[in-house]
């Protein structure tokens, strides 16, 4: 019998300088009321109660605020299971939903001093250091895909978007930062 | 592109957000009760304000919330922006 | 001859660096600095082009943005062509190549010139009249040969090979010019901590600063004020830059031009960039426009304003003629006579047409000796393609003759009606405008927006006060956006605008003494229209502004009438007798001027025009040659063509080999909701039409979906995975309307309900077996699930693995056989689907795209939401009355299903249909008529949703929505065809296996 659970296969996208594919990472979207985010939390070693579009980072896990009932759960890719079970276990009889999504999306790393302008090129929020701090993470759009986008830097961006659409917004960088160099 | 304020993530550009019509028309908890004039108006009947109209958006790039609106139809500038469940602001309208 | 026209001491061009440029295929240098008009006119080329209807010669009237005449195509190679450009707005480059428009077969010997001569015919609104006839006509034949006849430039036909790039860019104050008050705003608001973002349209920045003489003391406050400017950190300065469009809540679209004005642009370079810049605040420091004067035969080459004759002997280094006639309404034009006669010019006379003319200016063109009269008309001027003479006349008040009429030869005729503030930006923040009498002219009043104008865009002309002007406005603004101010700042004090008389100037047409037939006075350059245009209008009875604007087509050009909204505005006041603040002033639109639809489109192009989302088994698709179609923002798989068969026979064997061995789909486009938490299978039931709460763990039931008018709006195959936990299956086009409409009532009818959504869609590739051996190729594959008919029966999942890998296997069939969706994490799918192809191909395994599944599944009457439906079919119209639930209190849509309406007999259902030509294939969409042979308005009572060639039925199979379907099964009706009406036998929906024995294999 075969086993293919070494063969993963991440999307094609466009290469450009300052972006790169992240490795593979253990994704959760758990949904709850306050009160249950905060035991859930307890349970993962990290704070699920930050402050609205926000992230908190313990060790090699982070949770992204998304909604006021929706966080988006990181981790490395070997951890996923062992997320579930401690979730399920802390949580057990509290209303929540936790479903992985760690094939649903993709990585990006955007760094570099022009990170902000490369963005610009298709996000629409204000990416000043003073409007978008380090460690704020929002849903928003880059041209027309849908991502998330979190800094992590003065310089430096993650986003996450989903799979099928990865491709295009590498593109979309990779024509950005094309275009940076003639500013 | 209008810039919209969010109740829960604050000021964000429109394309974050979709339309959702008129606000503050509640299914009823027992449809069947409901009249068939009275349920014609539920589905299909709207305002078509002059002014500052009550609508709902979603913040759907955002944190995907539906929320109301009172929104000046004349001039495009919104009045308030308030969560589901809570009443429009005093005053506002 | 070369460069006769140059000034030696004058201008800020680049003596040191000559280029050489051509026009209509002459060659010609100008210098480093130049503009093209000015190019051209200090080689002494005065006509640049050809009228738009008349055909008229035409030179330069202005020396910037508004110019309405001089229209050129610049053209680098056969795509890169740009027509329609003003020849006062391109810089030169060595190298230059333009063109002139609208000529044949050259510009000064000009066929279309006919049409001067005939221009009886061709009064406003002549097309409105005159192409009635006959019906079809205007289509056919008047409208190509109008369209060829006037108009601008051609467009190029190849594809644009530069690039254009998008940017959003946000300050807290954004100022739009770059001339006296717009750089004391910019300095003021950057002075206050401010992100200040500074645009001008031109490639140097000073605006009206530019046009005074080199070495003037505005030089080195200019030079202090940009170093100063980009000594701060928070400043962004974009020259060649326009701000076309104002938006709501301050966002204003910038076009910023990076490769036009280079020799040689690098491959790849950006031309143009479009921003859209998000501000806190905005200065509007636009300047004003100044205005040509209406008087017969105002259109000649040699005809141009006072101020674009300064700049181009000031900026440009360019004497624009020896031997000038001024024609004076505004103080301005006399400081235009003095500099050209210090230039060698000679003046011929300044007739001014005021009755006074006391103010500095006038009184230092006397000491200067230069002849002044007042009250003075123009009656006509001579000259075919440059003006000889100007025929002037004194009049009095009463409009009575003051002395004989003068003739002045002259070779440039200088003008100024006064100046009309640039209140294009601040209009179209939908602000209010007022009418100011001492300037004149319409000024900003209340803002609509955070959004202040400054310096001569709100009638403050002179420069210490514009600077002031600017200054007080970006301090304000800087202030009110450091303090996050949402009110829109008051109306302005205009007690700084122009004093009476010096600058107010003139609106309309200047008076004459009797009508001169045949003569033209020009309102409108660039859509010339005349005062006779305007005249016969009003005569006609148009009153609104609104409406002579569009009979006349008065300010309709590329140029929105910059230099003559005004003196239109002026002259239906006059004819009226109705004060100008009254006649009203018609809409300013965006773009300010002509933006190219690559800046629009910016990165949004080729690939990137859309996203293209493609599945994880893509790649094997495209290795084994499928051919693609669009669904949604998806590229699926239509069918995979093997050695050289068309989409008919591919289909044809696809279809075969599911009903005859496996086929292998890839099916990961299906929309998938994770819907989670105690309430979730109460939640169920009041979404979905079916009854959820009798589905056991591991079993799936079909889902129908409606909306609440009771209409069906999307369905799929939803698993139960646990009691908490429902799999939920959308349409792949349906998505995310079905998820958003979910969200809406979980959040706001039903927010106490513990449940909560979230999609999947992409988490799960989905790989589809179907046909009788499915189970063999599978069963070895899989572990920890057991396929037999008995552990899972049709319609149930179980959780196990796949090669090693995660799965979720349904069992579940679309195309009526035997069938398993194996869904993978999708990193895996590629190589599970490799493996699965691998281990089939002992079974025929044979992959299908997305055309054999519809076939397939039509052969069942299974049906495509959005082909079968349409947003007006109900679940009993398309035979799934069978999945609405009769026992539920309530679910999103029942209460509709109530109405009488949905279930009138002579509703819309879903049948089949049979031609009696086996091969042949009905259009889909067509429509299902009674009998044949009926004559319009025929009744239509359907038609058809579907049709295929079945290579199972060997013969051609359609579904139809008819009226009363069900009950015409046996009838023969008819489908109207392009080739004849079709008799066809109406039938069941299900043309194969009715009691569906082949879903057990
Ligand atoms: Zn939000």
């Amino acid at each position: 019998m075969v086993d293919l659970s070494a063969l993963r296969r991440p999307p094609i996208i466009a290469a450009s300088p300052m972006l790169r594919l992240q490795p593979p990472a253990a994704r959760h979207i758990l949904r709850a009321a306050p009160a249950v985010l905060e035991a859930a939390g307890e349970a993962l070693g990290l704070s699920l109660s930050m402050p609205v579009c926000r992230a908190s980072i313990a060790a090699t896990r982070a949770a992204l605020w998304l909604g006021p009932d929706e966080r988006l759960l990181l981790g490395e890719a070997s951890s996923a299971i062992e997320t579930a079970r401690r979730l399920q276990q802390a949580l057990q009889q509290q209303p929540h939903s936790l479903v992985d999504v760690s094939h649903r999306q993709v990585a990006f790393a955007i760094t570099g001093p022009q990170a902000a302008t490369v963005l610009a090129a298709g996000c629409p929020l204000d990416l000043d250091p003073g409007a978008f701090p380090v460690g704020m993470c929002t849903r928003t759009v880059l041209a027309k895909a849908e991502i998330v986008l979190w800094r992590r830097a003065d310089d430096g961006f993650h986003l996450e978007v989903w799979r099928s659409f990865a491709a295009y917004v590498s593109g979309v960088l990779a024509e950005a930062a094309r275009d940076l160099a003639d500013t | 592109m209008l810039l919209i304020s969010c109740p829960y993530c604050g000021a964000r550009p429109e394309l974050e957000f979709t339309h959702a019509g008129q606000a503050h028309l509640a299914r009823a908890r027992e449809p069947a009760a409901v009249g068939a004039q009275d349920w014609a108006d539920f589905l299909y009947m709207r305002d078509n304000t002059r002014g500052v109209h009550a609508e709902r958006w979603r913040h759907t790039h955002g944190c995907g919330r539906f929320f109301n609106a009172l929104r000046d139809t004349t001039s495009d500038h919104f009045v308030a922006t308030y969560r589901v469940g809570e009443p429009p602001p005093q005053g506002a309208a | 001859m070369t460069q006769a026209f140059r000034s030696a001491d004058r201008g800020r061009v680049d003596r040191t660096r000559p280029l050489r440029f051509s026009f209509d295929g002459r060659s010609y240098e100008g210098l480093s600095g130049d503009s093209l008009a000015s190019a051209l006119l200090a080689n002494g080329v005065h006509l640049m082009g050809r009228s738009f209807k008349y055909h008229r010669p035409r030179g330069v009237l202005a020396a910037g943005a508004e110019e309405p005449s001089a229209l050129v195509s610049v053209r680098r190679d056969a795509a890169r062509y740009t027509p329609n450009l003003r020849a006062t707005q391109v810089e030169l480059y060595d190298g230059l190549e333009a063109h002139s428009q609208n000529r044949w077969p050259s510009l000064s010997f000009d066929v279309g010139a006919i049409s001067d001569l005939l221009s009886p015919l061709f009064p406003a609104g002549f097309y409105y009249k005159t192409f009635m006839w006959p019906r079809g006509g205007w289509k056919a034949l008047y409208e190509p040969c109008i369209r060829a006849a006037a108009g601008l430039g051609r467009a190029p036909r190849e594809v644009d090979p530069d690039r254009y790039a998008n940017r959003y860019a946000h300050c807290d104050v954004l100022v739009v010019g770059g001339g006296p008050a717009g750089l004391a705003a910019a300095l003021a608001a950057a002075d206050r901590g401010a992100r200040v973002m500074l645009c001008d349209e031109q490639a140097q920045l000073g605006g009206s600063l530019l046009a005074e003489a080199s070495g003037d003391p505005t030089d080195a406050w200019l030079a202090r004020s940009i170093e100063s400017l980009r000594a701060h950190a928070r400043v962004t300065l974009l020259s060649r830059t326009t701000a076309f469009g104002y938006f709501p809540h301050n966002l204003i679209a910038l076009n910023q031009r990076l490769t036009d004005h280079l020799e040689n642009p690098r491959a790849g370079q950006t031309r143009e960039r479009c921003w859209q810049v998000r501000a806190r605040q905005v200065v509007l420091a636009t300047g004003a426009i100044e205005r040509p004067l209406v008087f017969p035969g105002n259109d000649r080459p040699g005809i141009m304003l006072a101020a674009a004759a300064r700049s181009f002997l000031n900026r440009y280094a360019v004497v624009p003629g020896t031997r000038a006639v001024v024609i004076a309404a505004c103080d301005e034009a006399y400081r235009a006579a003095i500099e050209l006669h210090q230039a060698g010019v000679a003046i011929a006379m300044i007739g001014d047409v005021r009755a006074r003319a006391d103010g500095d200016w006038p009184e230092a063109a006397r000491r200067a000796g230069l002849p002044v009269q007042t009250h003075t008309t123009v009656l006509g001027t001579e000259g075919r393609l440059r003006i000889k003479a100007a025929r002037l006349l004194r009049l009095d008040t009463e409009r009575r003759p003051i002395g004989a009429i003068q003739s002045h030869a002259c070779d440039l005729l200088l003008m100024s009606g006064g100046f009309t503030p640039s209140v294009h930006l601040h209009s179209q923040s939908r602000g209010k405008l007022a009418w100011d009498q001492r300037v004149q002219g319409f000024i900003p009043a209340q803002a609509a927006e955070r959004v202040r104008s400054a310096g001569s865009c709100r009638g403050v002309f002179s420069l210490a006060a514009a600077i002031e002007d600017g200054a007080d406005a970006g301090s304000s603004a800087a202030g009110d956006a450091a303090a996050c101010t949402t009110a829109f700042p008051a109306a302005p004090d205009s007690s700084r605008a122009a004093p009476d008389g010096a600058m107010a100037g003139y609106a309309g047409a200047l008076p004459q003494p009797q009508a001169a037939p045949g003569s033209k006075a020009f309102v409108d350059w660039q859509n010339d229209v005349t005062t006779r245009d305007l005249a016969l209008a009003l005569r006609e009875g148009f009153v609104s502004i609104e409406h002579i604007k569009r009979y006349t087509t008065a300010g309709m050009a590329t140029d929105q009438g910059k230099t003559s909204n005004l003196n239109a505005l002026g002259f239906v006041s006059q004819r009226l007798d109705k004060a100008i603040a009254e006649v009203g002033l018609t809409t300013f639109r965006m773009p300010y001027t002509p933006v190219t639809f690559g800046s629009f489109a910016g990165f949004a192009r080729g690939e990137l025009f859309d996203p293209v989302r493609t599945t994880p088994i893509h790649e094997w698709a495209v290795q084994h040659g499928a051919v693609f179609e669009d669904v949604a923002l998806w590229k699926r798989a239509r069918h995979f063509p093997q050695d050289g068969e068309d989409l008919h026979a591919a289909v044809a064997r696809e279809c075969r080999a599911v009903r005859g061995g496996c086929g292998i789909f890839d099916a990961s486009t299906l929309g998938k909701i994770e819907v989670v938490g105690r309430d979730a299978v109460t939640f169920m039931n009041r979404m979905y039409a079916n009854a959820w709460t009798s589905l056991a763990v591991g079993r799936c039931r079909y889902g129908v979906l409606l909306r609440e008018d009771g209409f069906v709006l999307d369905d799929g195959v939803v698993a139960r995975t646990a009691e908490d936990r429902f799999h939920v299956t959308t349409t792949t086009g349906g998505a995310p309307r079905v998820l958003a409409l979910m969200e809406d009532y979980l959040q706001t009818e039903w927010p106490e309900l513990q449940v909560w959504l979230t999609s999947t869609t992409e988490q799960w590739a989905v790989i589809a077996l179907q046909g009788p051996n499915s189970r063999r190729v599978l069963q070895y594959l899989v572990q920890d699930v057991d396929l037999s008919a008995a552990a899972m029966p049709h319609m149930s999942v179980a959780r196990g693995a796949i090669c090693g890998v995660p799965a979720l296997v349904f069992r579940v069939s679309f195309t009526g056989e035997l069938g398993f969706e194996v869904n993978v994490p999708a990193d895996y799918a590629l190589a599970v689907w490799a493996a699965i192809y691998e281990a089939g191909a002992a079974h025929g395994i044979t992959a299908y795209g997305t055309e054999a599944m519809h076939v397939l599944r039509a052969e069942k009457g299974y049906i495509i939401i959005g082909q079968e439906t349409d947003g007006t079919a109900t679940a009993d119209d398309v035979g799934l009355g069978w999945a609405v639930s009769k026992l539920k209190p309530d679910f999103v849509g029942k209460r509709s299903l109530a109405r009488l309406a949905m279930s009138a007999p002579d509703r819309r259902q879903l049948v089949g249909l049979l031609t009696s030509d086996p091969q042949l294939v009905l259009e889909e969409g067509a429509q299902v008529m009674l009998s044949s042979g009926q004559r319009p308005p025929a009744r239509p009572i359907g038609h058809v949703t579907s049709s295929y060639y079945s290579a199972t039925r060997e013969r051609s199979i359609a579904l139809a929505m008819v009226a009363g379907g069900r009950s015409r099964v046996g009838q023969t009706l008819c489908v109207a065809a392009t080739s004849g009406d079709v008799p066809v036998q109406v039938t069941s929906p299900v043309f194969f296996d009715p009691e569906g024995k082949r879903l057990d294999g």
